[in-house]
């Protein structure tokens, strides 16, 4: 039986029918084999414009639809809904793109007609020998897991627990909270970080739809969209989190040294206690100390035991072992947060050589009121510095390290000059590339700060240096700077450096992200499922991302992402069903000869082997439909629905038939 | 170990003690450094920035023919090692100044693919030959002699990383910002190299001629750190830096009321010194800043 196929030509206002004659196109198009007929509207996606082809599909004109106009990455699911809407299986239809691969690119009127002809044409032939297909649904998981504990995935766990859906938030660290617990302040409103952060905590700690896993790490994720297996390593605390009250004998006794000291106030600094077994900070959820067996007397030569004998509740377990927990979930958020850049590399910034540069993080912790300097900004020999150079864009900006902007830094460099200047009043000077003062309130603040007597000298630092030429420079820590809006060279002695480190994307990402199936691009971060469009979710379906794991970002950022993420999941949580792609591969058993070789091909880790039957088998749910296998398979026993070696050889046929 | 040797105009006149302790210790190494027949002035890092296309042109000229040996080519001289590799990676990496170039070689009857590689003799030294060899070769002990190793700004800058500064990333051997490989070569001849900031800091170059008193401030603060670390003589390994911190020392005293007395000498005429070769045999009775008597003490105790 001949088919009836339906050809729709698009001008798309002037954006084809300026460089496409459509006319021609549209008796070309006549002239084509089992082409019924052919119809041309200046809007096709309108809704006039659809009605068309459902109406000539309902009145049995047709049975297969070739619309030829924009790229289907725009409009394919518009009219695939058409067909639907009409009574047709979506899959006998094909598009075929004079937009953007004809029209957009090309000059020549006649040649662009030529070419959109060819296009449609090979629309055409392969419409003819599509197949109907059928879309099938799974059930979704309700239950959700978090990964990374820092405001990113604190905010998104909160969203669904709040919206009544259990969460499962995960953290390596012994506590929640990330990087923003050991904040002082936040810019450009200098609330207390602690202050907004840790009543957030405390739910999390406590909210009856949130399971907690701290001091936890991914072993192993499965499965698909709806329906993922999570095996989860509980690492050892050595303390009994259901006997523990956390009220601190243990590291107030212990004789160990986690964080070294060598009398020198910046090689002790840390937010909770420095001893073995310690909190991260006196604010941890949950409130459980941790020993961590490095530094441990007890676990180097068994010699101790002091925590042990001063708990009196008996918490403490020096035999406890990892353990291993399984939970099944829907969906899975990625919130793996940042690392900030090591500087030790760049020599000439003399981090490592000299005890008076210092990383952000670090002056960060010793401005917290919770850190062990009680929040005063100290020298190594714990005076107060008299002058404080600040030196931007270190590991960022630069194409030797990571070329992207780490977006945080301008700000907190400013949020340093103000409480420099508010706590002890030393001269602070700014050396900046630019300052990028962009979001809501920054330039206000950056405004105020220029009027609270802040140096600002734009130009890259040359250099840190310890080498006096002038006699004021002797015993300092001398600031190399080509100040260019003075057009000069500046030596700028000072008394304390502080590198403004970038963000890199955590460096247990890449494992996290290998189990997730979700790509890295070059700059170390997620990629995304499209930039501007796609900005939470991830090309691996169910899998989405919140905070730095995509890109640096700030507080405010970060949150609206991780709500946005929570509400994606949501989203798909409320449809309880997911439709999944027809179009995967299906393995020819007869032909397959077990080799295997398509298992590890398959980059969404749909292909396993069967053992009794010898053969490899598509689990259709994961599989994308790629074709790799399909490619791959040296006996030519897997094909690819939808895109069938004769479908793909009609089209190339009709391309070519010019 | 045959190389094609670039001397460069300075170890001709100038820096000629740097050429007597080439001849006098490479062949115990078994360098064998041929000089390039009727090579030319490289031009130095002054008439890049005057002439750039013709800079580049008579820099090719030498490149070209050394080419048909097939050798690396070695030269004593930082600035040389700079501007040949430079002139290289314009060769290499704009295709509008290959043709350009291309086309002046034809011009003198030359043509060149850019497959030279360009290296410092101090390259040579610790990479081919190695510590292991020179540790062998230092006979007499330079155990007490604190020297410091002085690279200056041009031998590991910019021809570092593969960052588009250097389409060849080989022809980097060292840190930009802490070169290390003289350090170790000064421990290999039993001597002590001394830790400064200064190592990498420019000499003032050419600046001499020009602005006198600006190089001058750069002499001084590069021997001062020297000295305030415990140095007793800098080793170096590029002519102009030499004869910055040589000759001008009694100027930069006079100048700034400093009472430097520290000696400049060559890798090359250490290297000689720690197998016990005489002083004059190495150039070393042609400094303008004479050994120290600390120095000869260290020296004669050998």
């Amino acid at each position: 039986m001949s088919e009836r196929i339906g050809v729709y030509v698009c001008h798309c206002g002037t954006n084809i029918a300026g460089k496409v004659d459509i006319d021609k196109v549209v008796e070309f198009a006549k002239g084509l084999d089992d082409v019924t007929l052919v119809r041309e509207y200046k809007f096709m996606c309108s809704d006039p414009g659809q009605s068309l082809i459902q109406k000539d599909i309902e009145d049995g004109l047709i049975n297969r639809v070739v619309v030829a106009s924009c790229s289907p990455l725009m409009h394919e699911k518009t009219f695939r809904n058409v067909c639907t809407r009409g009574g047709l299986n979506e899959y006998l239809f094909a598009m075929a793109n004079i937009r953007e691969q004809c029209s957009w690119v090309h000059v020549d009127e006649a040649q662009t007609t030529e070419k959109a002809k060819d296009l449609i044409e090979a629309s055409v032939r392969r419409v003819a020998l599509q197949v109907p297909l059928t879309k099938r649904e799974v059930p979704i998981n309700p239950q959700t897991l978090v990964i990374g504990g820092g405001i990113a995935g604190i905010q998104a766990a909160l969203d669904l627990a709040d919206a009544g859906k259990k969460v499962i938030l995960i953290e390596k660290e012994p506590s929640i909270g990330g990087h923003m617990a050991k904040f002082d302040k936040t810019f450009p409103t200098l609330d207390c970080s602690a202050c907004i952060l840790t009543p957030k905590m405390v739910s999390v700690g406590q909210h009856e739809n949130i399971e907690l896993l701290s001091w936890s790490e991914v072993e192993d994720i499965s499965g698909y969209v709806g329906n993922f297996n999570i095996k989860i390593r509980k690492k050892a605390r050595y303390v009994d989190a259901e006997l523990c009250n956390g009220c601190g004998a243990c590291w107030e006794k212990c004789p160990g040294t986690r964080v070294p000291r060598k009398g020198n106030v910046h090689e002790k600094l840390s937010l909770g206690p420095t001893t073995s077994i310690y909190m991260p900070f006196m604010q941890a959820v949950p409130a459980i100390p941790v020993i961590d067996t490095e530094t441990c007397i007890r676990f180097k030569n068994g010699k101790c035991g002091i925590c042990a004998a001063v708990c009196e509740r008996n918490a403490i377990k020096y035999d406890m072992e990892d353990e291993i927990v399984e939970f099944e979930v829907g969906n899975i958020i990625l919130a793996t947060g940042f690392q900030t850049f090591d500087p030790e590399p760049v020599k000439r910034y003399g981090y490592g050589r000299f005890d008076n540069v210092m990383t952000a993080i670090e002056f960060e912790i010793m401005n917290c009121a919770s850190g062990n300097t009680g929040g005063k900004i100290l020298m190594a020999d714990g005076k107060e510095p008299k002058s404080i150079g600040i030196v931007h864009c270190v590991g960022s900006r630069d194409k030797h390290y990571n070329e992207y902007c780490s977006r945080v830094c301008c700000m907190y460099a400013l949020k340093y000059s103000h409480l420099i200047k508010e706590k002890i009043d030393a001269e602070v000077y700014e050396f900046y590339i630019d300052l990028r003062c962009f979001g809501k309130g920054y330039e206000e603040f950056y405004d105020r700060l220029l009027g609270e007597d802040v140096r600002f000298v734009r130009g890259k630092v040359a250099e840190v240096t310890e080498v006096p030429i002038e006699e004021a420079e002797k015993g300092k820590l001398v600031v190399e700077v080509e100040d260019t809006l003075v057009g000069m060279v500046r030596r700028i002695p000072l008394d304390m450096v502080v590198l403004c480190t970038g963000l890199e994307a955590h460096e247990s990402l890449p494992d996290v992200a290998g189990l997730c199936s979700v790509s890295i691009g070059k700059d170390g971060f997620v990629i995304e499922k499209h930039p501007k469009l796609g900005p939470v979710a991830t090309a691996t379906d169910g899998v989405f991302i919140a905070g730095c794991c995509q890109s640096p970002k700030d507080i405010p950022d970060t949150v609206a992402q991780a709500s946005a993420a929570s509400s994606a999941v949501l989203s798909m949580i409320t449809r309880e069903k997911i439709e999944i792609e027809s179009a995967t591969a299906s393995v020819d058993e007869d032909k397959c000869s077990g080799c295997k070789l398509c298992n590890s091909l398959c980059p969404y880790l749909a292909i396993k082997y069967d053992e009794e039957k010898g053969v490899s088998v598509v689990n259709e749910a994961l599989c994308k439909g790629c074709g790799t296998c399909a490619a791959g398979c040296p006996s030519n026993a897997i094909s690819a629905k939808h895109f069938e070696d004769r479908q793909i050889f009609a089209e190339i046929k009709g391309i070519l038939s010019a | 170990m045959k190389y094609t040797y670039y001397p460069g105009c300075s170890v001709k006149a100038t820096a000629n003690l740097y050429q007597e302790s080439i001849d006098s210790v490479m062949p115990s190494f078994g360098v064998e450094l041929e000089e390039l027949e009727d090579w030319n002035c490289c031009g130095a890092t002054a008439y890049m920035s005057v002439k750039e296309l013709m800079s580049f042109a008579i820099s090719a000229r030498n490149l070209a023919m050394a080419e048909k040996f097939h050798r690396d080519v070695v030269t004593p001289c930082s600035a040389c090692y700079l501007v040949l590799n430079k002139t290289n990676h314009y060769f290499n990496d704009y295709p509008d100044m290959r043709k350009k170039l291309g086309i002046a070689l034809e011009a003198g009857g030359l043509s060149y693919s850019g497959n030279i590689r360009v290296r410092h003799l101090l390259d040579v030294m610790v990479n081919d030959v190695g510590f292991e060899k020179i540790s062998e070769a230092a006979t007499s002990k330079l155990e007490g002699l604190n020297i410091a190793p002085y690279y200056g700004c041009q031998i590991v800058r910019p021809f570092y990383y593969g960052c588009g500064a250097c389409s060849d990333s080989e022809d980097a051997f060292d840190d930009p910002d802490d070169p290390i490989c003289m350090d170790r070569l000064i421990e290999a001849t039993g001597a002590t190299s001394v830790k400064y900031s200064m190592k990498t800091k420019c000499c003032g170059s050419s600046l001499m001629g020009t602005e006198e008193k600006q190089a001058l401030k750069l002499c001084r603060g590069l021997l001062a750190d020297a000295e305030n670390n415990g140095a007793h003589c800098i080793v170096t390994i590029c002519p102009l830096c030499q004869m910055n911190l040589d000759i001008y020392q009694p100027k930069v005293n006079s100048l700034f009321g400093t009472k430097f007395n520290i000696p400049v000498i060559y890798f090359t005429q250490l290297i000689g010194l720690a197998m016990g070769k005489k002083p004059e045999e190495l150039g070393l009775n042609k400094l303008a800043v004479k050994m120290t008597e600390p120095m000869k003490q260290i020296l004669q105790g050998a």
